[in-house]
């Protein structure tokens, strides 16, 4: 075929380019995107706070940055902190229209920068906080995390970890901050939305991103999408979104309310739950039905 | 020619600063309280509540969320402030790691205080001395005056190109920060014309930059050696502005050090912080009685005015150094910091320890060291516990 017909010309999604190709990031690593897609949303007046992370090396050393935009490093439990400073002081110098964004993964959010993120959210400071949740600390090579899910191998839990993932968004939930949402890399355009939806609104904004490593999960990179995919419908993930207290599920996340696909499906094409008994599995599985119990309450109020 | 117009009042040293912080229009600044520097963040909140200081107070978390926090601010460009003092300042450590590399100014007070365990709630300055390595710039006050007035300069000091590092001034805990004392204060215009509008930026839109990343084992040597450099260059910075400030105050200023009855001197206490008072008590009482004795008031201890002690000691016998601060295993902080400086001189160092903890010292204690050196005996290192 030589030329594209025209009826696919139009409709063919042409989108310039909000991060660059060519950073450091891992093959089949989807932080580039996310953060492209996040980018593409929160336009050029934004400034990233970044706490040690995969992203401080995707961010390149002194010779240059795929970023389009200003970029603040942070050491990991500095970064809300350092937003909120950043955020007020670009109010007083006038330029209200900017945006803070955190980019912070699940180590320096709900491990060691928790107190700052927990105090950011209770002074409503006026940036969005995303935890992009790779659910370990990946950058120093796979290390388990409070967000590392249960029975989960990681180089410091070789038998698998014992205890479940901290419930990190409904933990911001029950801050009472304006607008607290999940999202899914395989979701692209439900994670935009919430972005727009986030941008849109004054005080502190959180969304928690599912994020999935391909070393670190053992899976082949390939498979990025996919098991971001089944992790929403197997309900591991659910989508949803909280704003001014007002809890409803998004995408697809709102037909898995009374039937979702096993939890072993999501499980199996991940080398990092090769190990899990039968037992374990079922503890998983039942672990997610009670959490969608949960979710059915919240979705009734 | 300017008019010096002073107003005399009183204040206690935590007021003092607070009131020399209003007086120098920071815009954004984060306290999180800690005896004995609580009293100023009371009086900074009063200030900016009542509209006298046009600033946001951000009232974090914990003090590692107070430099963090004031670091982003002034990585936007906003004049900042920040007070602590001993566990608070141990819990900021990362984050003055953090700022001194990069660079940012900022103002910080330290109310100093000893550490625990065990705990004490007294001063010494087993905190103030542990940032020593953190690319700062430290001063520490004799008294509130001095406090105030270099609270003042220490913004000047902090944002000038020259420099551009961060500041911190110590002032003993208690013994200043709870004392009410005589303080003349300048008035807010003159002020003002000393301190011109920080306009130093990092966050531009137009032109983004990378701010704080990883660098190569090549260029991370280089970024340090730029920060020596610029350490190197604030020596001369601090005196060129402690002369300005003495125009416009009328008041004396020493910039690095200051040297009190030591042109004939043949032995000299040298210390830092509130009980120069006292050893300059003991020098008088001293030299009433014939002997040549001298004082060496160190105002600047990082970066360390080695040159100058080296000039002012040339012609003396023998240094007593006291410290606050002990370096175990090692010896005095600042004997060890005097000791290399007068390497190869021939000029006895003796080192006392004293004051930890709170634990009382009196112009009397001066006296009986020097006494005894005088009277020919010498010695390495002395705890007084007694």
């Amino acid at each position: 075929m030589s030329e594209i017909p025209e009826y696919i010309k139009n409709k063919r999604v042409i989108r310039e380019q909000h991060f660059y190709r060519g950073n450091a990031a891992c093959p089949g690593c989807p932080i580039p995107k996310e953060l492209d897609l996040l980018l593409e949303v929160m336009g050029k007046k934004t400034v990233l706070v970044v706490p040690a992370s995969c992203t401080t090396v995707i961010m390149g050393d002194e010779r240059g940055s795929p970023s389009p935009v200003p970029v603040v490093h942070s050491p990991f439990a500095g970064a809300a902190a350092i937003a909120s400073g950043l955020w007020r002081q670009l109010r007083m110098r006038g330029d209200t229209d900017a945006q803070v964004v955190v980019w912070a993964g699940d180590g320096a959010t709900g491990d060691i920068g928790f107190s700052a993120l927990s105090g950011a959210a209770e002074r409503n400071e006026n940036i969005l906080y995303v935890c992009y949740d790779n659910e370990a600390f990946m950058n120093t090579g796979i290390q388990r995390s409070a967000l590392t899910p249960y029975g989960a191998w990681t180089t410091t839990t070789p038998a698998g970890k014992r205890e479940f993932k901290k419930p990190l968004p409904f933990i911001m939930m029950e801050h009472k901050i304006p607008y607290v949402a999940t999202a899914s890399i395989a979701y692209p355009f439900d994670y935009q939305e919430k972005v727009k939806k986030a941008k849109g609104i004054q005080g502190f904004r959180y969304i928690h991103l599912l994020s999935p490593c391909p070393p670190g999960w053992r899976f082949d990179s390939k498979y990025t999408i996919e098991v971001a995919k089944l992790a929403v419908e197997t309900g591991v993930w659910p989508l949803f979104e909280v704003i001014n207290g007002e809890f409803r599920l998004t995408s697809v996340s709102k037909t898995l309310l009374e039937k979702r696909k096993p939890v072993i499906e999501y499980l199996k094409l991940q080398g990092r739950f090769a190990k899990l008994s039968e037992e374990d599995i079922k503890v998983i599985q039942e672990a997610v039905d009670e959490m969608w119990e949960y979710i059915k309450q919240l979705v009734k109020k | 020619m300017l008019q010096i117009t002073k107003r005399i009042t009183a204040m206690v040293g935590n007021h003092a600063v607070a009131y020399a912080v209003k007086q120098a229009k920071p815009q954004i600044l984060a306290v999180f309280p800690i005896t004995p520097q609580t009293t100023m963040l009371e009086k900074l909140a009063e200030y900016i509540d009542s509209g006298q200081l046009k600033a946001e107070l951000i009232k974090v978390e914990s003090e590692h969320s107070a430099m963090a926090s004031i670091y982003g601010a002034a990585v936007a460009g906003a004049r900042v402030f920040t007070a602590t003092s001993s566990q608070g300042l141990l819990y900021m450590t990362e984050m003055f790691y953090w700022a001194g590399g990069q660079r940012v100014p900022i103002v910080a007070a330290i109310a100093t205080r000893a550490i625990a365990e065990p705990w004490s709630i007294w001063d010494d300055h087993q905190d103030f001395v542990s940032k020593r390595d953190a690319i700062w710039i430290m001063t520490m006050a004799e008294n509130v005056q001095d406090a105030y007035d270099l609270t003042i300069q220490a913004f000047r000091i902090s944002e000038d190109k020259r420099v551009l590092l961060p500041v911190m001034m110590g002032f003993d805990g208690f013994i200043l920060t709870h004392t009410m004392e005589r303080l003349e204060v300048l008035d807010d215009e003159t002020v003002d014309m000393f301190l011109p509008k920080r306009d130093y930026n990092l966050i531009d839109f137009n032109d983004p930059v990378n701010v704080g990343p990883i660098v190569t084992p090549d260029n991370y040597i280089k970024y340090r050696y730029e920060a020596k450099k610029a350490m190197d260059r604030a020596k001369e910075v601090i005196e060129e502005i402690a002369k300005e400030y003495e125009k416009i105050s009328g008041r004396k200023q020493y910039g690095l050090i200051e040297c009190y009855m030591c042109e004939d001197a043949e032995y000299v206490f040298l210390a830092m912080g509130a009980w120069v008072g006292d050893a300059r008590e003991a020098v008088k009482r001293l030299r009433s009685r014939g002997n040549k004795v001298g004082l060496i008031k160190i105002r600047t201890f990082r970066p360390f005015p080695k040159e100058r002690l080296v000039e002012k000691l040339r012609s003396v016998r023998g240094v007593i150094v006291f410290d606050r601060a002990y370096s175990f295993g090692s010896g005095g902080v600042l004997a060890s910091d005097v000791k290399s400086a007068l390497y190869n001189s021939g000029i006895d160092v003796m080192s006392v320890i004293a004051g930890i903890g709170g634990k009382t010292v009196r112009p009397l204690h001066f006296e009986k060291v020097m006494e005894e050196v005088l009277e020919g005996k010498r010695f390495e290192e002395r705890w007084l516990y007694e």
